[in-house]
C-alpha cells in the first residue's frame, strides 16, 4: 500500500515536533550546560569566569575518585552478573515450560512498577543489625548474634540492586528465548543432541543477544545509581552518584561534579561498547 | 453519456507514471474488471474513482458530475478495501450501519434496511456478532453490505477476494455476480486474476505499467486480444512468427514458416497491420488438432488433467514446444494442424 | 525431572521478589517502634496517625498535581509523536525515537544535575514545573513505546473505510480513530502516572521547597520513630500501584490479544 506523502510528511513532521522540542528544551540543552560547566571552575558560592580542564585533572588525577569509579563498576559489574545469572532460568522457564506465560509475565513485572524508594528501603528494614532477617534468625536460633554483614557494605547494595533490576533481566531474554524457532529444537533432537547438549549449542547461543541486551541495560544505569548506595551501602558502598550529588548539595563544587558526571557517562558508555563489542567477536568465534 | 467516464488520467508518486493517461467509459449497470499484474497501476486508479488520491492530469466523472477535488465522503462511491476494514470495536449490524448515520433514519427503518441488507448478503441472524468473531468470508460480506446498504451510484471493489481460499473465492465470484445482476449497481472490481475478472464482468480492461492495453468483453479477450501482451497475460497462447504479405476484403495471407503459407479471415487481423508486417500468430492450445497430416512433431511431455490433457509437442526448427490441449492423440507419429479461423495475427511488438 | 527443578526454582525466584515487597504492608500492622521479629500483634494504629499528618498530606497533594500533570503532557506529546512515525514514513524517524528515548540510557542524577544547572542558566525557580520537566523526559518514552505498539496495529484502512461511508475528518475521528486510540491511551497515561508518582531522585533536585511524596519519605527515613507510618504509607502506595498497573495491562491488551487489528 503506497503511503500519501506531500501534505501528509508537513503534517508527520508537525506532529513530531511538539515532541522533539520539549526533549530538546530538556535534554540536549541541560547536558550541554553540563559539558559547559565542567570546563569553569567554583569560586566559593559562584561559578568563575573562563575556562578550564581543572575538573577533569581532578577527576583523573585523583585516587579517590580512580578507586571510586573501580568501585562502582565492580559492583555493577556484580549485580549484572548474578541479576542475568538468576534471571536466565526463569526467563528459560516462562518461555519453554510455563502454561500462562502471561500471567507469569505480569506477575513478575508487577513489584517493578511499585515506588523504587520503597523496595531498596524495605531491603534496609531486612538486611539490618536490628531486621527482619537477623531478628527472625535469632528467634529461631539459628544465630546468637546478629550478622554484621549484610548491612552497609557493598554486598547489601549489590543484593538490593540485583532485587530491582531483576525485571530488566528477565524481559529481554525470555523475549530472545521466545523468539528461537522450535523447529530448531526438534531439528537438533533429531541430530542426536541430548537436552543438554541441545541448549548449549542451540538455545544458549541463540539467547544470547538478549542475554547481552539484557547486561547492558543493567550495568550501565546501575553504575549511575544514587538511593540504593545512599541508603544501604555505608560508607564502604559508596558510588559514583552519591558522590556527584555532594557536589551539587548545599556547598559543593558544581563545575566538578559536572565533570564528574560526564567523565563517570563516558567511561561507562566505554565499558558498555566493549563489552558488546567482545561478547559480539565471541560469539562468533564460537561458531 | 456513460456513468463512469475516465478522460486521460494521469498519476505517478515522483518517479515514472503509476498511471498513465488512462481513458475509459462504463455505463450504468455495468460489471467493469480492471485486470493486470501487481503494480500496474489498478488499485491506484481504483482509489482515485473512490477518492483517495488525486490525479496529476484528466478528469474523473460521475453521471455527468466530474469529481476532482471531491473528498471521499462526499462522493458517490462506496468500496470494499482488500482489508475488508471492518470496524473491530462495532458488532457486524453498527457495522453496516456505519454509513447511514447523516441519513437519519428511525430505529425502525434502520433495523428493517439492515435487516434487508443482511439477508441479501446472505449473513442473516449475524448483526449482533462482534468483528473479530467473523471468518474470512463473512467479514468480505459485512464490507460488501456495509458499501451496498448506502445505494451508492458506484461499487469499488479492490481485490476483495484475494484472502480467500480458493473453494470460498468461487462460491463468492457466483455470489458477487448474481448480487450484482440483483441490485443493478455498477460494479467496477479490480483484480490480478484473469479467471475472475473473465467470470464476473461485463467487460475487462486489461492494464500494464499504467497504461490500459485493451478494453472488451471477456470472450473477445480471449479470443481476439489485441497484443501479445494482453494474449500472454489471458489464459495460455502459442506464438509463431510470421509475415503478414497481402490483405483483402475477406481474407489476408500470411507467410508463417514451419506453418507454411495460410489464408486467415480478415477478422482474426489485428487493427493497424499493413503488408510486409512482421507478426505474431496465435493460437490456443484448445484449438491445435492432432491430425493424420500437419506438422510433424513429437510429444515432449503430457499432463493428464481428467477430462483432458496437456501436451507439450516439439517441432522440428523451433525451439519452443507447443502448447496442445485436448484428447489424446492416436498413437504412432505425431502431426499437428492449426485451423486457419483460430489463428489470429498480433503486432510482433 | 528437569521441570520439577526448574519450576521450583521459579516459584522460589518469585518469591525472593516478592518477599521484600511484603516486608512493607506486613510490619506496618505490626503494633511495635521496632521493624523486627517477632511480630507484637496486630494494629492499624499507624494508618491512623497517617490522616493526621498534614505535611504528608501535602505531599500527596504535590505528588497527584505533578503525576496527573506529567501523565496528561507526557501522553499526549507521545500520542502526537506515535501518530507522526506510524502513519507517515518520515526520514530520519528512527534517529527522532532514539533521541527521544535517550533518556532512558542516563542516569537519573545526571537528568537531575543538568536540569538543576538549566533552571540556574535560565534563572528559572526550582519548582513542581521544574519537577514535571524531568519527569517528561522519563515518561515520555514509556508513552511512546505504550502508543507506538498501539498504532502498529491498527489498519489504517479504517480511516479510509470511515471517509468512503460518508464521515468528514472530524466524525472520522471522534467514531473509528479515537475509540480504539482509547485503551493505548488510558494505559499510557496510568503508566507515566505511576513513573512521576514513583520519583524520586529527579524531583529531589528539582522541587526546592514543595516536597513530593517520594521526597517526603525520604526525609522521615532518618527518624525512627516515623519508620512504621512510613510503612504504612509505603503498603498504600504499593496497593495503589499494583492496582494501577494491573488496570494498565488490562486496558491496554483489550481489542489488541488479536494479531492484527482490523484486518
Amino acid at each position: 500500500m503506497v503511503v500519501n506523502r506531500g501534505r501528509n510528511l508537513g503534517k508527520g513532521y508537525g506532529l513530531l515536533a511538539p515532541t522533539l522540542a520539549v526533549m530538546a528544551a530538556g535534554l540536549a540543552a541541560p547536558l550541554l550546560l553540563v559539558a559547559v560547566t565542567s570546563l569553569k571552575s567554583q569560586n566559593g558560592m559562584a561559578i568563575a569566569d573562563g575556562w578550564t580542564l581543572a575538573q577533569y585533572a581532578a577527576v583523573l588525577g585523583r585516587a579517590s575518585y580512580r578507586s571510586l569509579f573501580f568501585r562502582s563498576v565492580l559492583i555493577s559489574g556484580a549485580v549484572t552478573f548474578v541479576t542475568v545469572a538468576l534471571a536466565y532460568p526463569i526467563a528459560y522457564f516462562v518461555a519453554f515450560h510455563a502454561r500462562h506465560k502471561f500471567i507469569w509475565l505480569v506477575a513478575l513485572t508487577i513489584p517493578f512498577w511499585t515506588s523504587y524508594l520503597l523496595r531498596v528501603f524495605a531491603w534496609k528494614i531486612i538486611l539490618g543489625f536490628n531486621g527482619v532477617i537477623n531478628s527472625a534468625a535469632m528467634q529461631l536460633h539459628l544465630v546468637d548474634h546478629p550478622l554484621e554483614f549484610l548491612l552497609y557494605n557493598p554486598f547489601a547494595v549489590v543484593v538490593t540492586l540485583a532485587h530491582a533490576w531483576a525485571a530488566f533481566a528477565i524481559l529481554p531474554i525470555y523475549v530472545s528465548l521466545e523468539k528461537i524457532d522450535r523447529s530448531l529444537l526438534e531439528a537438533a533432537s533429531d541430530l542426536g543432541d541430548s537436552r543438554l547438549r541441545r541448549f548449549l549449542r542451540v538455545t544458549l547461543p541463540l539467547s544470547m543477544p538478549g542475554v547481552i541486551g539484557a547486561a547492558i541495560l543493567i550495568f550501565v544505569p546501575t553504575t549511575g545509581d544514587f538511593v540504593t548506595p545512599q541508603l544501604v551501602g555505608g560508607t564502604k558502598g559508596v558510588m559514583l552518584a552519591n558522590v556527584i550529588e555532594t557536589q551539587f548539595n548545599g556547598v559543593g563544587n558544581w563545575p566538578l561534579g559536572a565533570a564528574l558526571s560526564l567523565v563517570s557517562m563516558a567511561l561507562v558508555g566505554a565499558i558498555a561498547l566493549l563489552f558488546v563489542a567482545s561478547a559480539r567477536a565471541a560469539t562468533r568465534a564460537a561458531r | 453519456m456513460s456513468f463512469l467516464s475516465l478522460s486521460q488520467v494521469s498519476k505517478s508518486f515522483g518517479g515514472p507514471p503509476v498511471v498513465d493517461r488512462v481513458s475509459l467509459e462504463v455505463p450504468r449497470g455495468e460489471f467493469f474488471s480492471l485486470l493486470g499484474p501487481s503494480g500496474c497501476g489498478k488499485t491506484t486508479l481504483l482509489r482515485m474513482i473512490a477518492g483517495f488520491g488525486t490525479p496529476d492530469s484528466g478528469t474523473i466523472a460521475i453521471d455527468g458530475e466530474v469529481m476532482n477535488g471531491v473528498p471521499p465522503h462526499l462522493r458517490p462511491t462506496n468500496m470494499v478495501f482488500q482489508s475488508y476494514a471492518i470496524f473491530p470495536h462495532l458488532n457486524v449490524f453498527d457495522n453496516i450501519a456505519y454509513g447511514l448515520r447523516k441519513q437519519k433514519l428511525s430505529q425502525d427503518a434502520l433495523r428493517t434496511k439492515i435487516e434487508t441488507m443482511l439477508a441479501t448478503v446472505r449473513l442473516e441472524g449475524l448483526g449482533t456478532r462482534a468483528a473479530d468473531q467473523l471468518s474470512g468470508g463473512q467479514r468480505q460480506r459485512v464490507a460488501l453490505a456495509r458499501a451496498l446498504v448506502r445505494e451508492p451510484k458506484i461499487l469499488l471493489l479492490d481485490e476483495p477476494l484475494g484472502a480467500l481460499d480458493k473453494r470460498l473465492r468461487e462460491a463468492m465470484q457466483i455470489e458477487l455476480r448474481a448480487l450484482q445482476r440483483k441490485v443493478g449497481i455498477t460494479f467496477v472490481l479490480v483484480t490480478h486474476d484473469q479467471e475472475e475478472a473473465l467470470s464476473l464482468s461485463d467487460r475487462v480492461a486489461v492494464m500494464e505499467s499504467g497504461k490500459i492495453l485493451q478494453i472488451a468483453a471477456p470472450r473477445e479477450l480471449y479470443e481476439r486480444p489485441a497484443s501479445r501482451a494482453v494474449a500472454d497475460f489471458i489464459g495460455e497462447m502459442n506464438f509463431f512468427h510470421a509475415t503478414l504479405r497481402e490483405i483483402g476484403s475477406e481474407s489476408f495471407t500470411v507467410n508463417a514458416g514451419l506453418l507454411g503459407v495460410l489464408q486467415l479471415p480478415v477478422a482474426n487481423l489485428a487493427p493497424g497491420l499493413k503488408s510486409g508486417d512482421h507478426i505474431l500468430l496465435a493460437i490456443r492450445p484448445e484449438h491445435v488438432v492432432f491430425a493424420s497430416q500437419g506438422v510433424a512433431g513429437e510429444i515432449a511431455a503430457a499432463t493428464f488433467l481428467g477430462e483432458r490433457s496437456h501436451f507439450h509437442v516439439k517441432l522440428a526448427g523451433r525451439s519452443e514446444p507447443v502448447a496442445v490441449s485436448g484428447a489424446a492423440p492416436p498413437a504412432g507419429a505425431v502431426h499437428l494442424a492449426f485451423p486457419a479461423e483460430s489463428l489470429i495475427a498480433l503486432p510482433a511488438n | 525431572m528437569k521441570n520439577r527443578a526448574l519450576s521450583l526454582y521459579a516459584f522460589a525466584y518469585l518469591a525472593f521478589l516478592y518477599v521484600p515487597v511484603l516486608v512493607l504492608p506486613v510490619f506496618s500492622f505490626n503494633d511495635s517502634r521496632f521493624i523486627a521479629f517477632p511480630l507484637s500483634g496486630f494494629t492499624t494504629r499507624w494508618y491512623q496517625g497517617l490522616a493526621d499528618d498534614s505535611a504528608m498530606l501535602h505531599a500527596l497533594g504535590n505528588s497527584l498535581k505533578v503525576g496527573l500533570v506529567t501523565a496528561l503532557l507526557s501522553t499526549l506529546l507521545g500520542l502526537s509523536a506515535a501518530k507522526a512515525v506510524t502513519q507517515v514514513r518520515l526520514k530520519g524517524a528512527g534517529a527522532a525515537l532514539g533521541f527521544i528515548s535517550l533518556p532512558l540510557f542516563i542516569p537519573d542524577i545526571v537528568l537531575g544535575i543538568s536540569l538543576l544547572l538549566l533552571l540556574g542558566a535560565t534563572g528559572l525557580p526550582l519548582s513542581l514545573a521544574a519537577v514535571v520537566l524531568g519527569h517528561l523526559l522519563v515518561c515520555v518514552p514509556f508513552a511512546l513505546t505504550v502508543l507506538i505498539a498501539r498504532f502498529e496495529g491498527f489498519d489504517r484502512n479504517l480511516e479510509e473505510a470511515s471517509a468512503d461511508l460518508g464521515e468528514n475528518g472530524w466524525m472520522t475521528f471522534w467514531r473509528v480513530s479515537f475509540p480504539l486510540m482509547l485503551p493505548g491511551i488510558v494505559a499510557s497515561l496510568l503508566l507515566t502516572f505511576i513513573t512521576s508518582f514513583d520519583e524520586f531522585l529527579i524531583a529531589y533536585f528539582l522541587s526546592g521547597t514543595e516536597a513530593t511524596l517520594p521526597i517526603y519519605i525520604w526525609g522521615q527515613l532518618r527518624f525512627p520513630e516515623r519508620l512504621p507510618m512510613v510503612l504504612a504509607l509505603g503498603a498504600l502506595i504499593l496497593t495503589a500501584s499494583v492496582g494501577l498497573v494491573v488496570l494498565a495491562e488490562i486496558v491496554r491488551n483489550r481489542g489488541v490479544k488479536r494479531p492484527m487489528v482490523g484486518a
